[in-house]
């Protein structure tokens, strides 16, 4: 027999929901997108008994299932539809054994809407040093339900979740609440028009659209319902959670117990050190110089054997394969492209490591509550901080991790200036042109190099805070302000939850920006070697005649070069040369500007592409580095000075080259206004700034 | 004058007397901000705001300017 049937992890955020999910489903889980939204859909297969499995979704982190975020939105959205394919037919709430009372809120919520539930109490490794012993017999009696205890520290109990799940088929779906005690009148009204429905289910239609208009429930009409306003409709919520409350706390009564002098005092103990006005901040400012020390120096290491690897290849490939067109492509254009994203593993890897832990140990929310009123003075919210440290690696998920965020107007600030960080991408760049243009020698034991990347991070900081600042000044905010941020208590994180994150998340990044170089690498490769009219395609013939006392690699050289200037590649670049001279650029810079404008990663590759098109040199970046210094004008003057190369990384620190992160702010903002003014806004202010720099510099 | 989350000081408790006003957001109620509750104020953030409160068991941060919409009963310890 191999019946599959759905099961839907709920619970609220920090209860250790995805360590349950992980240890159900172990390696067997993948995680996708829900259609036209991009809240993640974790989703894995669990083997159960008698030959029995299991479709585990792990939905998001919800408090109730009064939604006030897209991501808590799927959950109803699910619950809410009988028809849709992963509708549970069992809905198993986790926990966390320290915080059961207000964790219960939506395990009665989803029991009233009579779906078979079982009850997973989580962290139970905690209870002892907690003063917590529970009375399970009771607990299963008052709330109609089956409990697992379950410690995934310990890998404990979940061999019996699983045989609980196998027998959902005798679990009952008896509901918490009478849901028409809430407001007796009004819900017998609501009773008598729908009798075929459940109550519960009318009423959440009814309490949600009144803040999400826009769910498509077709099925039922509750247009005369709606004339309830939507202070009375919160008041019915307010009334529904103290009832609810009233009810969990007669349940706990009597089968719950807390010696608090049992309790250990941890979280207080670290509180006064973390959140401490002066610790506090001196400790937050070691731990991110660490991530950046781990980024920046301890990545390297991987970095460079990945480095080396791939120009090997590349020299691999072209010396064994037999030579033509397709042996150039797959040599300097794919190979090149694959590189170029591969390398970036080590440092996107090292620092969702850091964030994860951070955010597992539950270390993440004091340094929300330490920068808040410092970040709201420049318009944006302590919960800022996190996507502004994960804008360092990729702005993409930085901007997702966005939507915790209440205040509307705080959040699109955030999502508008999250970009000017300084993401991975834009390394590659800063680290060739720096080691081209910024002389060596030290500053106080510090190199000028390593002093200019750091300055180059704290400009694109200090960027953000600045046109957050000038946002918060433009911008109308016609909602009250608030924040709500629960304070987990502290964890040693779970190495398999980390691992199981940085491999997602690296996996993810690797394969979405991957897509996109690649095919750049192609297109430009394309470009480059193909063009219009004799001067590209009789270039061998014009520069034989014309240079004729020379042969051999000079004359190749001297081949190459003409043919690059006259391919669509060079065409394209000589017609935006005049736009970028003034910033110090040549074309063929220029057309490492455009290519970045898909992606900024794209820039060191297209400059080896451009460089080794046809040449006999080797690709590495070192040899890349030493043509780059040779490159001159026409006048013969050299094109990477100091005025041109500072020209270039205030550019590349300022503007907008990412349509992963057009897209995702289009997305998230669900308007293409947003991402539009970041182009142009942030486009111009870097064209602006490079300009001053140049002609100052020079 | 009725005294407000605002108005404890550190270490200091008192019983919820009404959260009942309109720009309370529902998520603080879900987390157990209602009325006959416990709330201590544990931490206040450098600059004293937002205020890290135990509300019930429920350890939470919120922001001075929501805390003042919450009246309390106030108690000493």
């Amino acid at each position: 027999m191999s019946k599959q049937i759905n099961v839907a992890l709920i619970g609220n955020p920090n209860t250790g929901k995805t360590s349950v999910f992980n240890a159900l489903t172990g390696l067997n889980q993948k995680v996708g997108n829900y259609p036209g939204i991009t809240v993640d859909k974790k989703e894995g297969i669990c083997k159960l008994d008698r030959g029995l499995k299991a479709h585990i979704l792990d939905l998001p982190g919800t408090y109730s299932l009064n939604a006030s975020s897209l991501d808590e939105n799927v959950v109803i959205e699910l619950l809410l539809n009988k028809n849709d394919k992963d509708y549970p037919d069992i809905a198993v709430i986790v926990s966390d054994v320290e915080n059961l009372k207000r964790n219960l809120l939506v395990f009665t919520q989803i029991k009233d809407l009579k779906i078979p539930t079982i009850l997973v109490i989580n962290m139970a490794d905690r209870m002892k040093s907690r003063g917590i012993s529970l009375d399970i017999d009771i607990l299963e009696k008052e709330l109609h339900t089956k409990v697992a205890i379950v410690s995934t520290r310990k890998n404990e109990g979940i061999n019996h979740l699983k045989h609980l799940i196998s027998n959902y088929k005798s679990i009952s779906t008896t509901p918490c609440l009478d849901t028409s005690t809430i407001d007796q009148p009004y819900f017998d009204r609501l009773k008598t028009a729908f009798p075929n429905q459940e109550l519960y289910k009318l009423w959440l239609v009814i309490s949600q659209d009144a803040n999400f208009g826009k769910m498509d429930r077709n099925a039922i009409d509750i247009s005369e319902f709606k004339t309830k306003s939507k202070s009375e409709l919160k008041k019915l919520q307010q009334k529904e959670t103290i009832k609810r409350y009233q009810f969990i706390n007669n349940v706990l009564k009597i089968g719950q117990k807390i010696d608090v002098s049992k309790a250990t005092g941890l979280r207080e103990r670290l509180d006064r050190v973390l959140t401490h006005k002066v610790w506090g901040y001196v400790i937050f400012f070691i731990i991110l110089l660490t991530i950046f020390q781990a980024i920046y120096d301890w990545a390297t290491v991987p970095m460079d054997f990945i480095d080396a690897t791939f120009a090997s290849l590349s020299s691999w490939v072209k010396e064994t394969l037999p030579p033509g067109n397709l042996t150039d492509l797959l040599a300097e254009g794919v190979i090149t492209g694959i590189g170029g994203i591969v390398i970036f593993i080590p440092q996107i890897a090292f620092l969702f490591l850091f964030i994860s832990v951070l955010e597992e140990s539950g270390y993440m929310s004091r340094v929300v509550f330490l920068m808040d009123k410092i970040m709201r003075r420049f318009g944006l919210s302590g919960k800022s901080v996190v996507p502004l440290i994960s804008g360092t690696a990729c702005a993409i998920p930085a901007i997702m991790a966005t939507r915790n965020i209440e205040n509307w107007k705080e959040r699109l600030i955030t999502i508008l200036v999250t970009p000017f960080t300084t993401c991975s991408a834009r390394l590659p760049v800063y680290l060739i042109i720096i080691a081209l243009v910024i002389p060596e020698g030290r500053f106080l034991g510090l190199s000028y190099q390593a002093l200019t990347l750091m300055l180059l991070y704290l400009i694109g900081f200090g960027m953000a805070v600045f046109s957050a600042y000038i946002l918060n000044k433009i911008l109308k905010n016609n909602r009250k302000s608030f924040f709500v941020i629960e304070m987990p208590s502290y964890k040693v994180p779970l190495f398999k939850n980390v691992a199981l994150t940085v491999i997602e998340k690296t996996k993810t990044f690797v394969f979405e920006a991957g897509k996109i170089i690649l095919a750049i690498s192609v297109i430009l490769w394309l470009l480059a070697s193909n063009g219009p009219g004799a001067a590209f395609n009789d270039a061998e013939h014009i520069l034989e005649t014309k240079f004729s006392s020379i042969n051999g690699t000079e004359l190749e050289n001297k081949i190459a070069a003409h043919k690059l200037e006259h391919s669509y590649l060079g065409i394209i670049g000589k017609s935006i040369e005049p736009a970028i001279k003034p910033l110090g650029y040549d074309w063929k810079i220029g057309i490492g500007l455009v290519a970045s404008f898909a992606a900024r990663e794209v820039f060191v590759s297209t400059l080896a592409i451009i460089y080794s098109v046809g040449n006999s040199y080797e690709g590495d970046e070192n040899t890349l580095k030493n043509r780059m210094a040779t490159e001159v004008h026409a006048d013969g003057t050299k094109i990477f000075t100091l005025a041109s190369g500072i020209s270039l990384l205030l550019f590349y620190a300022f503007a907008m080259q990412c349509m992963g992160t057009l897209a995702i702010v289009k997305r998230e903002t669900n308007s293409w206004k947003w991402p539009i003014i970041q182009l142009v806004g942030m486009s111009a202010i870097a064209y602006i700034v490079a300009l001053i720099a140049f002609q100052f510099i020079n | 004058m009725a005294f407000t989350i605002a108005d404890l000081k550190k270490g200091e408790y008192g019983i919820i007397i009404d959260s009942s006003s309109e720009d309370i957001p529902l998520k603080l109620l879900e987390m157990g901000c209602l009325p006959e509750n416990q709330v201590e104020l544990l931490h206040l953030a450098p600059f004293g705001d937002p205020m890290y409160l135990n509300i019930n068991g429920c350890h939470l941060a919120i922001r001075k300017e929501t805390a003042a919409l919450i009246t309390i009963e106030k108690h000493s310890i």
